[in-house]
């Protein structure tokens, strides 16, 4: 681990301030610990703040979270430069980190390292189009599905240079790409070869409750006490079935909110509705189809990656390949756009922090020249242009809508 | 092969949902409360008669660690902290876990919580992993809108439930690291005595158990410790997920019987060594914190704790990397190396120092541009760093080259006869790094 | 009490000792590097590493409490062997990882000499390496004027981490980064902000951080060390002067747990070039309005004819905040001989008659007394800029179980630790007397309540008596009312009774134009006297005090003669002579037994011995050096509370506003300007 230092202060943000919503969740953050303990929070805020900055962490933010948690700034950048997942300096848009540590050294990440060298250039720098930066990194963990790479917050698996690189080609132009391994596992089982967990009474309920027995044969002399005791347990049982309604904790529990806007969280919820509301319509949608309470929850909460979670809307039912438009089409609608610049004079986008020349162009191919469209954006269009442009959650996340509305008034 | 029915982990693959609804029907928060009502000292004299030792690494019967627990409390609350930090090079099942059976662990917290009078749990996942954590909390989220956990609960028992996220070390999956971290500063270990059950998080008694040793909680207790221990072997029993990483045609993770063979284990579950079982070079059994075993020693071995430890190597977390005769093994020891170096905290000199030294030596070795006295010069510098350190991680830098050296030593010896025998222009000196 | 083996030998200790506290008992000596008495246990160094039988592994000494011991199968004590191969092999291991990376600077590293690394390596290290390796390069950083870093040399004792966010409460220092890169830095390398940074440069045990403005100049062998003590506050913390010929090149802290522990503050340490700049070397005269160098013999007569015939009521003296006790003893006497009866030595308020009793001007409960109080009311005074070092034991108390602290104070400086801003002035005085302020509940329910009060509060001296009374303050065993003096030089000169006698004016009353027509001024520099007076000054500095002097007799500094100074909490100390006055310059207590010669009132004392016997009869308590004579507090609180309380509105503002520059000394230091600059600065961006 080379010494890792702030970015030069050209390279640095004037300031630093959450938004508003994620200032909300830095509160809930902090809400976790016992009063006093408020630096507890200081890793989960400084991800935070890493996560809006577009990836990595600048000075400001360092400050701003030491103030809040009523740190000495030293000890925050402490943390900071301790823990190997805050970037201080800028990143690509998409940060390649390569495991290299000897389970996917062996089976074959010294070749993506190669294919990432070759393509990318050296480690650690941004290259020249902004999509990319990588570097190798220590053991992340997913050693069955070795050799992986980690891009943003997911996960790829199972690589070969060849999957790599076609990876790298789709995400740089914005194609949908799978998380998780990419030659067809689910997660870490034998490929094609489950020999276990087969027996159906594992899942079907049946053997809920069976372990009971053992305790009706050690107590069988007190056989009144057990049978209450039973009772009692069923009653549980019942009344757990019976209670399930809405009972959300109370106040002072935090809760991560369900509406973060990450990749791998839609991932994992396998769909993308941007707002809770949206997502729950899209369940409600769903509903009439499914049969089984089970299996509706299965489709909802199941990790097995989707097929097109990063980029596709409320539907998997987009088929692969599909033109970007009507990705974007299933996800929200479409934004208005502008034959031409009002007086010929549209205004430079790569001014909001995630938005680069590419970007700007596809853009301006859409009819979006000025800020003051995108600030007017509303959350369907946030999710249409999102998968249109196969970003998934940035926009979002780099706040492209409060940044133009910020750069649309200084401008008037 | 293990039985069906005696697997813990039934959804490992991520076959099925991991919602609430199905984890209930695969058995999970089956009679909580009964269990519950059993007493405190049922549950740690149950999971001390199944035998179950931790499965994090170190192997320290989770029982007896639970039990040390004060009875009562002064004043000062219990904390259970679930180490769900898995960095471990090889290791990658506790993550399974979490997406895949959140419910199991979310139940074994509460249970184990509830053994060790703690009303506050904290789960420390990863930075690394997101995905993971989002489906974690989601599992918490069910829990609390089920009434499961949560101040006032079906149980009757208050208890909190909070997933926290590290960033990228692995030492603190050092539990005094891991508190340290917990509480907002970097995560470098503590000097023990006192322990973390005197004195952890936030200066009260705490426990830090692996996320496996707690998530198979519930099971042993509705089955019985006695179950559990019928798996196994004596002083090594019940069901362990096996991480099975490197030259295997299919590497997979498995739930096993502890002391399942090595073979039957590849055979069983991975299909088989890549190019057959002659191509075989050698194993890292436990996780790369452990010394190797060579093919001869490892190739029919039983895989549990002490096999393994009078193999001189150990069974850690149980992350089995194995390695044909392709691999370049004084390289993949020098990467082992690289990572302590990279991952060593700075906090005491042996290892802060030592681990540097020992892969600049190592990888020298590697091209074979060094001198035969330099490996005992290593093999001294390792039994410099090992016992010296505040944690474990200097003995852990220490183990792999130690096992390196004691099994190819003559591999080492080649390389620099290789490279001595060749004309070289003069070495460039290496830039410090 | 707990048995323990150690080599053999078995020692009786407390079972909470550690393993190297034990060892020590013992008689063994154990090598280490991170350990520090005065700072938390980080164990890791590991050098102090030994071998407890029965332990699986060498353990830290440091770190390893005798309780936690197992005993022998047989119930025999534990043992540790501190010579024992296991125990010899872990300490060269470590000697060796400290060296690898460590650079081969010695011959031009100013710790050389004196650095612990280079001591335990010859001790404890073996003689050759075998580390082939390029050597680890570290960035130099910037931490501030005082301190240099030199950063290749660190070992990570992270001592001075520690330091800083212990004892002086100002975390700016953090090691970055992990592993073989971690680094010791400020935040981007800004300068530290604590009034004590010098002191991790005396507690590196390498050369990572030496001071700088002695840097590259002295070697600790050619140094002549004398036992001092420190006048540039009223603390009088124990000093070592260190001179190298005549001339003094650096201060270094003296361990005196009475007083500093082995703390001293930055003002303290470096106001070495001070000592040489601006110095008055040679008696001036003005003549024409301008001075001009004279003898002895010139300046003499043309105070003698000055003298000849004068007013004794149009003469007077006034003494300043360093000088020590036999000069003004001296004064006194000659003053007295001449029957002049203005005499004051209170420059910053005259609120205080010694008459009143010792309790009722210095700090009865004395600074260790403080980590016995269990609730601190300060009132007027800003404890760190005004006695650093107090402020040190304040905070250690407030580390040792939260205490309440309230201030009284027309700012809220940050002192290091938190209280409870109570408001400016008489009117929170009034109100929290009146019960208004729950603080007082507070302090009623202590049962050793301390009452603090700096010079700006002395004019409600009535109105806080009455409240500490109130309180409970002073008791037969404790002392809770304490006043907090600035000056070295103030205690001693009330001891000695230099206050106005008879009809005699006070300080304020001499400045005023024309009060007078001589004033012979002792190294009086923070006020002014008005035109009219012919002024003889005798001090060190062409500072305020020369510039308005039409006769002046260059005088000794505190490192240059041997002098007798009473700190804030009455104790006599003694300063030593670690070199010669420059030039013509002499030691003051000389200069004045010459002058009474000249003056016709030869004072009775041919030598400082005789002087000081003269003294000791009449004031006996002043020979009692290192002590603190137990005075009736009660009986002055009484006194106190019983004065005219107060009517005018007063907000209190410390006496002290610029830390690095209070008396001429520090503000000839061209070192202590730039720190002044430094915190002037950060002031002013504290308060954007």
């Amino acid at each position: 681990m080379a010494n890792r230092r702030l970015a030069p202060a050209a390279e640095q943000p004037q300031n630093f301030a959450f938004t508003s919503e994620n200032a909300d969740w830095a509160r809930g953050q902090i809400a976790k610990y016992p009063e006093g303990r408020e630096a507890s929070a200081v890793i989960p805020l400084l991800w935070k703040a890493q996560e809006q900055n577009g990836g990595w962490l600048p000075q400001k933010a360092i400050e701003a979270v030491a103030d809040q948690l009523g740190m000495p700034h030293i000890r925050v950048l402490e943390v900071a430069s301790f823990y190997t997942m805050f970037a201080l300096a800028p990143v690509g848009r998409f940060w390649v980190q390569l495991c290299g540590t000897v389970p996917c050294d062996c089976c074959g990440a010294k070749e993506l390292k190669a294919a990432l060298q070759e393509r990318l250039g050296p480690p650690g720098h941004v290259t020249a189009d902004g999509n990319f930066s990588w570097l190798e990194v220590e053991c992340l963990g997913a050693c069955c599905n070795a050799p992986m790479v980690q891009i943003n917050q997911d996960y790829y698996e199972d690589l070969t240079p060849e999957s790599l690189n076609k990876l790298l080609d789709d995400l740089a132009a914005g194609r949908p790409v799978k998380i998780g391994s990419q030659i067809g596992r689910v997660s870490s089982e034998p490929k094609d070869a489950v020999n276990t967990l087969t027996d159906e009474s594992l899942f079907d309920g049946s053997r809920v409750g069976a372990w009971r027995k053992r305790f009706e044969q050690t107590e069988g002399a007190d056989q009144g006490g057990e049978s209450v005791k039973q009772d009692e347990a069923a009653s549980t049982e019942a009344r757990v079935k019976d209670e399930t309604k809405p009972a959300r904790p109370s106040a002072g529990r935090a809760n991560e909110s369900n509406a973060v806007d990450a990749p791998a969280e839609r991932a994992s919820a396998g769909q993308i509705p941007v707002k809770p509301e949206d997502r729950a319509q899209a369940r409600e949608a769903k509903a009439p189809i499914a049969q089984d309470p089970a299996v509706e929850e299965d489709k909802a909460l199941r990790t097995e990656p989707p097929q097109h979670p990063a980029t596709v809307g409320a539907g998997d039912d987009v088929p692969e390949g599909e033109n970007p438009e009507a990705r974007a089409d299933a996800a929200g609608t479409r934004p208005k756009g502008l034959d031409a610049p009002r007086d010929d004079r549209p205004d430079d986008l790569t001014k909001i922090k995630g938005i680069g020349p590419v970007n700007q162009r596809r853009l301006n191919d859409l009819g979006v020249w000025h800020y003051d469209q995108v600030a007017a954006w509303s959350p369907t269009e946030v999710a249409w242009v999102s998968a249109y442009l196969a970003f998934p959650g940035r926009i979002d996340r780099e706040n492209w809508v409060g940044q133009a509305a910020d750069l649309a008034g200084s401008k008037g | 092969m293990l039985a069906d029915q005696d697997r813990i982990f039934t959804n490992l693959y991520g076959l099925h949902s991991p919602g609430l609804k199905a984890a209930k029907k695969r058995g999970a928060w089956d009679g909580t409360k009964f269990l519950l009502e059993m007493g405190r000292d049922w549950i740690i004299d149950e999971m001390k008669g199944s035998g179950l030792r931790g499965r994090g690494g170190a192997g320290f019967p989770t029982g007896l660690k639970w039990s040390f627990m004060p009875k009562k409390s002064d004043g000062r609350p219990h904390y259970l902290v679930v180490n769900a930090d898995e960095s471990e090079p090889g290791t990658c099942k506790d993550r399974e876990i979490m997406r895949h059976d959140p419910h199991l662990l979310i139940e074994g917290c509460m249970l184990a919580s509830f053994a060790m009078g703690a009303h506050a749990c904290y789960i420390y996942i990863r930075g690394e992993y997101v995905a993971e954590k989002f489906a974690l909390q989601r599992a918490v989220d069910e829990a609390y809108e089920a009434r499961l956990v949560g101040p006032s609960n079906v149980h009757d028992y208050p208890f909190d439930i909070y997933v926290h996220h590290g960033a990228g070390a692995y030492i603190c999956g050092e539990e005094t690291a891991l508190i340290e971290s917990l509480e907002g500063k970097k995560g470098m270990p503590r000097l023990k005595p006192p322990f973390p059950a005197n004195m952890g998080l936030y200066g009260c008694p705490t426990t830090v158990n692996n996320v496996e040793s707690i998530a198979v909680a519930g099971t042993i207790l509705r089955r019985g410790g006695a179950w559990f221990a019928g798996l196994g072997g004596k002083n090594n029993t019940g069901t362990k997920l096996f991480c099975v990483s490197g030259h295997v045609n299919k590497p997979c993770n498995v739930e096993e019987e502890l002391g399942i063979t090595f073979r039957e284990l590849i055979d069983k579950h991975c299909g088989g060594m890549r190019g057959g079982w002659d191509n075989l070079l050698c194993s890292i059994p436990g996780g790369s914190s452990v010394p190797l075993v060579p093919a001869e020693q490892i190739i029919d071995a039983k895989m549990d704790f002490d096999t393994l430890r009078n193999l001189g190597s150990g069974l850690g977390t149980a992350a089995v990397i194995v390695l044909d005769r392709s691999t370049d093994i004084v390289g993949a020891i020098a990467r082992i190396s690289y990572f302590y170096k990279h991952e060593s905290c700075g906090q005491c000199t042996p290892c802060r120092e030592g681990t540097g030294w020992m892969w600049r030596v190592l990888t020298r070795m590697a091209a074979g541009r060094a001198q035969k006295r330099e490996i005992d010069m290593l093999l001294e510098v390792t039994k410099q760093v090992e016992g010296h350190t505040i944690c474990a991680l200097g003995d852990a830098a220490a183990w792999p080259i130690q096992g390196l050296i004691r099994h190819f030593r003559p591999e080492i010896e080649k390389r620099i006869d290789q490279y001595s025998a060749n004309p070289h222009m003069d070495a460039v000196p290496m830039a410090a790094e | 009490m707990t048995k323990i083996l150690i080599d053999g030998t078995e020692v009786d200790v407390p079972a909470d000792y550690t393993l190297l506290q034990a060892c020590e008992i013992a008689g063994a000596e154990i090598p280490r590097f991170c350990f520090h008495e005065r700072l938390s246990i980080a164990g890791n160094c590991r050098m102090c590493l030994v071998e407890l039988k029965g332990a699986p592994k060498p353990v830290a000494s440091c770190a390893y409490a005798v309780k936690d011991c197992r005993p022998g199968p047989n119930g025999e004590p534990p043992e540790v062997l501190t010579r024992s191969g296991t125990t010899k092999k872990a300490r060269e291991g470590v000697m060796e990882f400290l060296l690898i990376n460590h650079p081969l600077d010695c011959p031009i590293c100013d710790q050389g000499g004196h650095c612990d690394l280079q001591d335990q390596a010859m001790a404890y290290g073996v003689d050759s390496t075998r580390y082939r390796e390029n050597k680890r390069a570290v960035e130099e950083k910037y931490i501030g004027p005082l301190v240099r870093t030199a950063m290749n040399r660190c070992i990570h004792c992270t001592r001075c981490v520690r330091f800083l966010a212990e004892v002086a409460g100002v975390p700016d220092l953090g090691a970055i980064g992990r592993g073989e890169d971690m680094e010791i830095t400020s935040y981007l390398e800004q300068a530290m902000g604590s009034e004590l940074q010098g002191n991790v440069a005396d507690l590196c045990p390498v050369g990572a951080l030496v001071h700088n403005p002695q840097s590259y100049n002295v070697r600790p062998w050619e140094l002549h060390k004398t036992e001092s003590v420190d006048v540039m506050d009223a603390v009088g913390s124990a000093i070592r002067i260190d001179a190298r010929g005549r001339e003094v090149m650096q201060i270094e802290p003296r361990i005196n747990d009475d007083i500093n522990e082995e703390w001293i503050s930055d003002k303290t340490r470096h106001v070495v070039d001070g000592l040489r700049l601006q110095r008055l070397d040679r008696p001036f005269l003005r003549e024409n309005g301008r001075l001009r160098p004279a003898s002895w013999g010139e300046a003499f007569s043309a105070i003698a004819a000055r003298m000849k015939g004068a007013d004794p009521k149009r003469v007077g003296a006034l003494v300043g905040d360093l000088a020590g006790a036999e000069e003004i003893f001296a004064l006194k006497a000659l003053m007295s001989s001449l029957g002049v009866t203005n005499l004051d030595a209170r420059q910053s308020g005259e609120a205080i008659d010694p008459a009143w009793g010792r309790a009722a001007y210095t700090l009865g409960a004395t600074i260790p007394g403080i980590e016995a109080a269990d609730a601190i009311l300060i009132v007027g005074a800003n404890p760190r800029t005004e006695a650093s070092l107090l402020n040190v034991r304040i905070r250690k108390r407030w580390r040792m179980a939260p205490v309440s602290i309230g201030l009284i104070l027309d700012e809220q400086p940050d002192l290091t630790y938190p209280y409870t801003y109570l408001g400016a002035g008489t009117d929170t005085l009034a109100s929290l007397a009146k019960g208004d302020h729950s603080f007082l509940d507070v302090l009623r329910k202590a049962e050793r309540p301390l009452v603090i009060v700096g010079e700006s509060a002395f004019g409600s001296l009535a109105g806080i008596a009455a409240l500490a009374k109130d309180v409970g303050a002073v008791s037969a065993e404790w002392n809770g009312f304490g006043v907090l003096n600035t000056a070295a030089a103030r205690v001693g000169a009330l001891d000695l009774g230099f206050v106005p006698g008879e009809g005699g004016l006070t300080f304020s009353q001499m400045l005023e134009p024309g009060a007078l027509d001589i004033v012979f001024n002792l190294g009086a520099d923070e006020r002014v006297i008005g035109p009219g007076a012919f002024v003889i000054y005798q001090g060190t500095h062409g500072d305020a005090g020369a510039s308005r002097a039409d006769v002046i007799l260059p005088g000794a500094a505190y490192t240059e003669k041997s002098a007798t100074y009473v700190n804030l909490e009455g104790r006599v100390q003694m300063a030593n002579r670690a070199g010669f006055p420059p030039g013509d310059a002499r030691e003051d207590w000389a200069i004045l037994r010459a002058l009474s010669d000249v003056l016709g009132k030869r004072l009775p004392y041919d030598s400082l011995a005789a002087l000081r016997k003269a003294m000791y009869a009449e004031h006996p308590h002043l020979a009692a050096v290192g002590q603190v004579e137990v005075s009736d507090a009660a009986a002055a609180l009484e006194k106190l509370a019983s004065l005219p309380a107060a009517t005018e509105k007063a907000s209190f503002a410390s006496p002290v506003t610029d830390f690095y520059l209070t008396n001429p000394i520090a503000r000839a230091s061209r070192v202590l300007a730039e720190c002044s600059g430094l915190a002037r600065g950060r002031a002013l961006e504290a308060a954007e």
